[in-house]
């Protein structure tokens, strides 16, 4: 195990993150942000409040469950399931420019699962990609618009994000 | 997204008697995840895409019926209905040879209702798609009492520790039989009450308390179950009459003033107004019985999502 961002280095991602996303924000926008369960979510609930704090006004934030949307429920990939949760998002997502958001971006498979669990609840002006951590081994023809951290890693390395709200600590670690 | 430890691998859901507390638990936690399915502005999944769903019903069903093929359908399952009436059966084919017809033309998941207990547990073990029950003689009705519990849990939070009367024709009852299964396991104790008339033989061998009299149970349950009581399997009558059977087992307004004032009343349909249950009552602030229904299709979505998943893993 490897650490590859302290919890600094976090704190910092994230600053440079809600800068990048402000300077492409016109004040006009309308704004929502949407974090893909589980770490995703975390990161879109402290992305919302320093964007609105940044902002001066207070942007939707929900929460996406992909389960339904992913492409290995019918090919499971090894002997794990994923456990079915709810879609938390209580804002109409029509006409916003939706900022998904999730820990890392690898092969791009959990951005295609959302963009169309999105597209089912509505249709948004636009969709924007922000990450933490994006990796290189893209399978599908996606790209982030707003990453923190940029990586070029093997595949057999596996990269696990963690944060003070879900498993105490800030870190994104390498195993 | 998230990984979870519990792996569900039952590929069947043929009775919720042979179901742990976790199983029980965990097909709940599901469902909650597709109840927003039903309120958005596309009412569909494409998670079950290119699966067939066959509702073999050979007994008449308009509630079980349509909420499976609808949570196959926003499932985007293809769905083929299958009617006794109106199929080969009335030439002679049996049970095993038109399930095994159907299972040529390439189907996942075969949801069966018969008259026969034990037509599910027989078909499982002999085709390869998974089972579901949709009811099957006096035995069993498991996604009933899911939808029951799952109700019951959403409202009170917990069935631990709950008191829950199901009243009524008992005897012929598979809802019953499934809910005494389901709400015990999940730490509720259930009171049937009914004429003696109407109780199992050998109901001292389930979980449960038994009263003969509503009066003395109204008092102090928390969710009071009405069953309809089923006269097209009965022979000989039960009971004097049905006037009679209503002024002692029927749920009227009367004796709602002695019930607690956030009792569920709950009924699993069809409802013969004014039998068990008065109009007034069965359309009143207590009762929950068209939630039954809505979280009836958020529980079945989840039942036939958890069958297929656990098929994929086995494959």
């Amino acid at each position: 195990m490897e650490v590859l961002l302290s919890s600094d280095k976090i704190a910092d991602c994230i600053t440079a993150l809600v800068d990048e996303i402000v300077s492409q924000t016109s004040r006009t926008d309308k704004i929502a942000i949407i974090g893909i369960r589980s770490r995703g979510e975390v990161l879109a609930k402290r992305l919302a409040d320093l964007l609105s704090k940044k902002l001066g006004t207070k942007l939707p934030c929900g929460t996406l469950d992909i389960t339904l949307y992913r492409d290995d429920i019918n090919n499971p990939q090894g002997q794990t399931q994923h456990l079915v949760r709810s879609t938390e998002i209580g804002f109409d997502i029509d006409d916003t420019i939706v900022i998904l958001v999730d820990d890392v971006l690898y092969t791009g498979r959990s951005t295609r699962a959302a963009m169309d669990a999105l597209m089912d609840l509505g249709r948004p002006k636009a969709i924007r990609l922000a990450v933490l951590v994006e990796r290189t081994g893209r399978e599908l023809p996606i790209t982030s618009d707003f990453a923190g951290y940029k990586i070029d890693l093997p595949a057999e390395k596996t990269i696990q994000v963690n944060f003070v709200e879900s498993d105490g600590k800030d870190r994104v670690i390498l195993t | 997204m998230t990984k979870n430890e519990f792996i569900w691998n039952r590929k069947h859901l043929i009775g919720l008697r042979e179901l742990s507390r976790e199983e029980i638990e965990y097909i709940l936690d599901t469902a909650k995840g597709f109840e927003s399915i039903s309120t958005r502005s596309i009412k569909k999944a494409p998670t079950l895409r290119g699966k067939v769903v066959v509702n073999l019903f050979f007994e008449d069903s308009t509630r079980t019926r349509n909420s499976f093929t609808l949570a196959a359908n926003r499932l985007s399952a293809d769905v083929i209905e299958f009617t006794e009436k109106v199929s080969s059966t009335r030439k002679g084919e049996t049970l095993l040879d038109t399930a095994k017809n159907l299972e040529a033309m390439g189907i996942d998941i075969v949801v069966i209702r018969h008259s026969a207990g034990g037509a599910p547990k027989f078909l499982s073990r002999n085709i390869n798609a998974c089972v579901v029950n949709a009811g099957d003689g006096y035995c069993e009705h498991p996604t009933q009492a899911l939808l029951d519990t799952y109700t019951i849990r959403k409202i009170k939070g917990s069935l631990e520790g709950l008191k829950i009367a199901i009243v009524g024709d008992i005897a012929h009852s598979r809802v019953a039989r499934s809910d005494i299964y389901a709400m015990t396991k999940l730490g509720a104790k259930v009171i049937l009450v009914g004429p003696p008339t109407l109780m199992p033989a050998q109901v001292n061998q389930l979980p449960v308390q038994v009263s003969y009299s509503l009066d003395a149970v109204i008092g102090e349950v928390d969710v009071i179950n009405m069953l309809r009581i089923q006269f097209e399997r009965m022979g000989a009558n039960p009971f004097p009459s049905i006037k009679e059977y209503s002024h002692y087992f029927g749920l009227t307004v009367e004796r709602m003033k002695k019930a607690k004032k956030d009792i569920l009343v709950m009924h699993p349909g069809p409802i013969n107004r004014g039998v068990e249950i008065e109009s007034e009552v069965a359309d009143g602030k207590n009762s929950v019985i068209l939630e039954q229904v809505t979280n009836g299709l958020a529980v079945r979505m989840a039942v036939l999502f958890l069958v297929n998943q656990a098929a994929m893993i086995k494959d």
